[in-house]
């Protein structure tokens, strides 16, 4: 496991679910009982109709970029070592949007529309990072 | 609804004009700058009952800030939701005045984001100072290297996608906001550039170059708001609050399409509230804390259609001169930016409607309507709009 000098994400009870998951590597995200909306990030309430009846459910783990940047500086511990990175936001089968890091991907070859797929990257015992790749 | 309409006025003002100021602290900056708002509008200490203040430095800023001047109001609101906060306290100041809960009320904020090394648009996770990752949102977000900057890039990548916006044309509201800057003898900076300086500036995150951002700097200032009937016993004449626009937008749990912004809910309250239209607004404060920025917020508080931003921005129409002028200060992009910046559109709103250019070229001709609208946060996640019309006499 390469050393990991990025920041960490926080599990609470209402999203730790997510992150056991992904250190299975699948993508889980919600979907409401009682309204069928799905929802992301995960969260203790149905945000559309504030019932707690809420489904973890596996995603395909498939989407496409909807909007992306090239991002050439940040000076954040991690992260500023690994400019330039693509960071994006992609649109889910489902069609929820999450932020990611699109990785074995030039550069110059993100575009918005890409087919892309989810893939992890071991960050700790107990945390997997899921990214995406073109598909 | 009761009619807010010329309900409040802001009758003073005050730019502290530092650009640096590593010998003072935000609170003596806030101070100084309320000291002198209301010695513009003629008022005192005593006359102040309501207090309105952000800050993403200062602990409880209100309360801390009451401290440092022994004050006692008895009306208080730190709203914060980013850089566009003081419409939104100028928007409550309305409220609290027309409801007759205070006469008086000064809003005001400073920062010391240039002297104290913040990254304020490419810091990451760490420009605000917090060490670790909350569970929510931050754990889905702040994992992947977002930064400020970057969540507007993604925006401006997805505007350039579906309307065929260009890099030239995200140019040109960086450099007609220049061009005024060099009117500006506080400006940071105050030499002309083109629109090639622009593009091939280096990108910071792509397709945002270096001079599609905002600077950085230190700074401060305050807005005096009076009611009617103490307006008219001021030293300046009145400038009238005609309409004002709240809205917040997010992600809508990943499913809302960000590309319409919070403008576009804030806008029509603002319009119909002042009883005014598009055409008569003469000059307009748009918070440009990037040129997409500028570009968006164009678009959805309905000065010309989604994904005519770039076309309507270009050829000298933002100019002083031209069909909107607009950020006649030099804006964030040329002026300053220290952190937050939404106290400043209602500064420059309030000294062209003052005509206090007259007889210089920054002055707007016939200026008797501007808008005002900032924005806080940031456009692809969540952040805040605030929507601002102010009249003269
Ligand atoms: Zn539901």
């Amino acid at each position: 496991m390469p050393e990991w000098n990025k920041p960490l994400p926080s599990v609470v009870g209402e999203t730790k679910p997510y992150w056991d998951s992904c250190r299975r590597g699948d993508l889980v995200i919600q979907k409401c009982d009682d309204c069928n909306e799905y929802q992301f990030y995960p969260r203790g309430i149905c945000s559309n109709c504030w019932s707690n009846n809420i489904q973890w459910v596996k995603s395909t783990g498939r989407g496409t970029i909807w909007a992306y940047t090239v991002t050439y500086q940040n000076r954040t511990l991690g992260f500023a070592q690994d400019v330039p990175y693509i960071l994006a936001l992609v649109e889910l089968d489902e069609g929820v949007k999450m932020f990611t890091n699109i990785v074995e991907c030039e550069t110059s070859n993100v575009q918005i529309g890409m087919p892309v797929e989810v893939t992890f990257v071991q960050a700790s015992n107990q945390i997997s990072v899921p990214y995406f790749r073109p598909a | 609804m009761v009619d807010l309409k010329r309900g409040a006025a802001i009758v003073g003002i005050n730019e502290h004009i530092t650009r640096y100021s590593p010998d003072k602290s935000e609170l003596q900056i806030q101070g100084e700058s309320v000291i002198k708002a209301l010695e513009d509008a003629g008022l005192t200490k005593n006359d102040v009952e309501g207090l309105f203040t952000a800050s993403s430095s200062i602990r409880n800023s209100g309360l801390n800030l009451a401290d440092y001047l022994d004050m006692y109001p008895k009306y208080v609101d730190n709203t914060t939701v980013g850089g566009g906060s003081f419409e939104f306290h100028l928007s409550h100041a309305l409220t609290a005045i027309a409801a007759g809960r205070i006469n008086c009320a000064v809003i005001t904020y400073s920062s010391l984001a240039r002297s104290g090394g913040v990254s304020v648009g490419t810091g990451g996770v760490a420009r605000f100072g917090h060490p670790r990752l909350d569970p929510s949102p931050d754990s889905f977000e702040e994992l992947y290297g977002l930064t400020t900057v970057g969540l507007y890039a993604m925006i401006a990548q997805r505007h350039m996608h579906l309307y065929g916006t260009t890099s030239e044309q995200l140019a040109e509201v960086a450099v007609a906001i220049r061009k005024h800057a060099c009117m500006n003898p506080e400006a940071l900076f105050r030499t002309p550039i083109t629109v090639e300086d622009v593009v091939n500036a280096r990108v910071i995150s792509s397709p945002l170059h270096l001079l599609d951002c905002c600077v950085i700097t230190d700074g401060g200032g305050a807005v005096v708001v009076a009611s009617p009937e103490l307006a008219r016993n001021c030293k300046q004449s009145p400038v009238w609050v005609l309409g004002v626009g709240e809205a917040l937008a997010h992600q809508g749990a990943g499913k809302r399409n960000l590309m319409e912004i919070a403008a576009k809910q804030s806008t029509n309250p603002a319009f119909a509230m002042a009883g005014v239209t598009h055409k008569d607004i003469d000059m307009a404060m748009i918070y440009d804390s990037f040129t997409i920025t500028v570009i968006e917020t164009l678009e959805d508080l309905g000065f010309c259609k989604k994904g005519e931003g770039g076309e309507f921005v270009s050829g000298g129409r933002l100019e002083i001169g031209g069909d909107l002028p607009i950020n006649t200060d030099g804006g964030g992009l040329s002026s300053n930016h220290p952190g937050m910046r939404g106290i400043f559109l209602l500064l420059e709103a309030t000294r062209q409607l003052r005509h206090q250019f007259e007889g210089t070229p920054r002055q707007v001709a016939n200026c008797n309507i501007a808008l005002c609208h900032g924005t806080g946060g940031a456009l692809g996640s969540r952040h805040s709009g605030g929507t601002v019309i102010l009249g003269r006499d």
